[in-house]
C-alpha cells in the first residue's frame, strides 16, 4: 500500500472541508444539536426516572457515542458520493491506485471527518449538562475503536450498494443507520426487546457496546470480555464489509457502470 | 506493437457493443477512432484504462496483459481526458493537479505543475475553483491533468467538444505540438474529422460494436471515393451493410 496515494485521496477531502465555512459549520451543527437534544431529554429523565436517577447523563453518553458512529459512518459515505456528485469518478478509477488504497485512504478520513464534530460535542456537553463521555476512562477507546469499525462497515456496505446500484442508491445511504438503530439498544437495555429481535441484537456489536457503556456508568464495572467481544464483531463485518466492497467494485467493472457514473 | 487489440468484445445483457475488434498502435502514434454514437468507442476506452471488464479478447500494451497485469502498473503509464468528466468542482485548480499528482507519484510535483500551466496558460486562474471556470479553461485543466503524469499512453473522448473554434484550435496545436516533443501514443476518439485529419496518423472506423474499416485518412477517403473525410464518414455511418 503506498501511503502517499492514500494521504493524496485524503487530502482531496480535507480540501474540499478546507474550502468550504458552511461545510465546517455542518460538520460541527449536527452533533451539537444532538447534544442539546440529548442534553435536555437526559436532564428531564434523571430528575423523574428511578432507573437514571443515579446515574447522570447515561443517556447524553449513548447520544455522543452513537453520533460518533453515525458521523463515521455518513462521513465515508459522502466522501464516496461527493466522488460522483463531481463526476470525478472516472478520473479516479483510472488513477493507479489500488482499491485497497481507496478504502483505507476513505477509512482514516471518515475518522478525522467524525472528530471535527464530535470533540466540540463532546466538550460542550461537559460545562453544559455535567456530562464527561471522557468519565469512561480507557475503556472509551476501545469502546470508539468498535463504533468506528462498525461505522466504516455499514459505509462500505451503503458504497457496495452505490457501486452496485448506481446513484439511486443515495436515499439509502441516508437511510442505512436508521435501519439497526432500533436493534442496537443504544437508549435502552436489551431486555426492552422482544426475544426474537434480541437474539438479532446480539449478532450486532452495537448491543455490546452500550450495554458495556451502560454497566461502566451505572456500576462502574468494566467487562473486559465483552469490550473484546464488541470489537472482534465488529472486525468481522468489516472483512465482510471489505469483501462486499470488492465484489460490487469488479460486479461494476462488468456491467460497465465505472465510466458513466455521475449525478 | 506498443497496444495490440485482440477480438476484444464485450456484451451488455443480450447485445454486443463490442464484438470482436482487432487493432494496433504502434509507439508513438496516433490512431483515431471514429464512428457514430452508440458504435462502441467509449466502451473500447473503458475497457482499455480497466473500467470495464471485456467479455473476451486480450488487450496488451507494452507486451503486458492488461488482464493478468497489475492494473496501478499500467495504469501510472497511461492518462485520459474527456469533456464528460470532471475534476472536483470545489477545489482550485492547483489542488487539484496537487492531489492527482500525488495520486499519479509525480516527483518533483512542484516543477511539473508548474511546468504544465505555464504551456496550457491556465496560471491565471490557477487559485480559482474548477467549478468557477469557463469550458474552455475547464477543458485545459482536464488536458493537464491528463498530461501531468506524461503518459506513454494518451486516450482521449472528444477533446474538443464544446469548445469554441478558437480554443479548439489551442487545444488541437497543443497536443500536435506536444506529440512531436514527447514520446506518446495517443488513442484519440472524435465527431470532429478536421481534428481526426490534423492530428491522427491513420484511422479505424466503427459501427454496430465493429471496425468497417482502416487506414490513413487518405487512403480511406479515397477508397470510398469522397472529397474528404467528413463525407466519407456520413456515407460509413448512413450504409446498411457492414462492409
Amino acid at each position: 500500500m503506498n501511503f502517499n496515494k492514500v494521504y493524496a485521496l485524503g487530502l482531496r477531502h480535507m480540501y474540499l472541508i478546507s474550502n468550504s465555512l458552511p461545510r465546517i459549520i455542518d460538520l460541527i451543527y449536527w452533533p451539537t444539536v444532538q447534544i442539546f437534544l440529548w442534553g435536555f431529554i437526559s436532564k428531564f429523565f434523571t430528575l423523574n426516572s428511578e432507573y437514571y436517577s443515579n446515574t447522570v447523563g447515561i443517556i447524553l453518553t449513548a447520544a455522543i457515542l452513537y453520533d460518533f458512529l453515525f458521523r463515521v459512518s455518513i462521513s465515508f459515505n459522502m466522501m464516496f458520493l461527493e466522488e460522483i456528485w463531481s463526476r470525478n469518478f472516472t478520473n479516479l478509477f483510472i488513477a493507479p491506485i489500488k482499491i485497497s488504497e481507496i478504502v483505507a485512504s476513505l477509512t482514516f478520513t471518515a475518522i478525522l471527518r467524525a472528530l471535527i464534530g464530535m470533540i466540540p460535542a463532546a466538550i460542550i456537553a461537559i460545562p453544559l449538562f455535567g456530562v464527561s463521555v471522557f468519565k469512561l476512562g480507557m475503556p472509551l477507546l476501545f469502546l470508539l475503536l468498535a463504533l468506528y469499525l462498525f461505522g466504516i462497515t455499514l459505509g462500505l456496505l451503503v458504497t457496495s450498494g452505490l457501486l452496485r446500484f448506481g446513484p439511486s442508491f443515495e436515499n439509502i445511504a441516508w437511510a442505512s443507520l436508521f435501519f439497526l438503530a432500533p436493534l442496537g439498544c443504544i437508549y435502552y437495555p436489551i431486555e426492552i426487546l422482544p426475544n426474537s429481535l434480541q437474539i438479532i441484537a446480539k449478532g450486532l456489536p452495537l448491543v455490546h457496546i452500550f450495554e458495556e457503556m451502560r454497566s461502566i456508568l451505572i456500576s462502574g464495572n468494566v467487562n473486559y470480555f465483552d469490550i473484546i467481544k464488541s470489537i472482534s464483531i465488529s472486525i468481522v463485518y468489516f472483512i465482510l464489509g471489505v469483501i462486499i466492497f470488492y465484489v460490487s467494485f469488479l460486479g461494476a467493472k462488468v456491467r460497465g457502470t465505472l465510466i458513466n457514473m455521475g449525478e | 506493437m506498443f497496444i495490440q487489440i485482440k477480438n476484444l468484445k464485450k456484451k451488455f445483457n443480450d447485445s454486443f457493443a463490442v464484438n470482436g475488434i482487432n487493432f494496433e498502435i504502434d509507439k508513438d502514434r496516433t490512431l483515431g477512432l471514429l464512428g457514430p454514437n452508440g458504435c462502441g468507442k467509449t466502451t473500447s476506452i473503458g475497457m482499455i484504462l480497466g473500467l470495464i471488464k471485456p467479455t473476451s479478447g486480450e488487450i496488451i500494451i507494452d507486451n503486458k496483459n492488461l488482464d493478468t497485469f497489475k492494473r496501478d502498473e499500467i495504469l501510472a503509464r497511461i492518462n485520459f481526458a474527456s469533456p464528460y468528466i470532471e475534476l472536483p468542482k470545489k477545489l482550485t485548480v492547483r489542488q487539484n493537479l496537487e492531489v492527482y499528482s500525488r495520486l499519479y507519484g509525480i516527483k518533483n510535483r512542484k516543477e511539473r505543475i508548474d511546468e504544465i500551466s505555464e504551456d496550457l496558460n491556465i496560471s491565471d486562474f490557477f487559485e480559482r475553483k474548477t467549478g468557477e471556470l469557463s469550458s474552455g479553461q475547464k477543458n485545459r485543466v482536464s488536458l493537464a491533468k491528463s498530461l501531468i503524469n506524461k503518459p506513454e499512453i494518451l486516450l482521449l473522448d472528444e477533446p474538443t467538444a464544446s469548445l469554441d473554434p478558437d480554443i479548439g484550435d489551442f487545444v488541437r496545436s497543443y497536443i500536435q505540438n506536444y506529440r512531436s516533443k514527447n514520446k506518446v501514443t495517443i488513442l484519440l476518439a472524435s465527431h470532429n474529422m478536421a481534428e481526426v485529419e490534423r492530428l491522427c496518423d491513420s484511422i479505424i472506423m466503427m459501427k454496430n460494436g465493429k471496425i468497417i474499416d482502416r487506414g490513413t485518412c487518405k487512403q480511406i477517403i479515397d477508397k470510398h471515393g469522397r472529397n474528404n473525410l467528413e463525407e466519407t464518414f456520413l456515407k460509413l455511418a448512413r450504409s446498411k451493410s457492414e462492409f
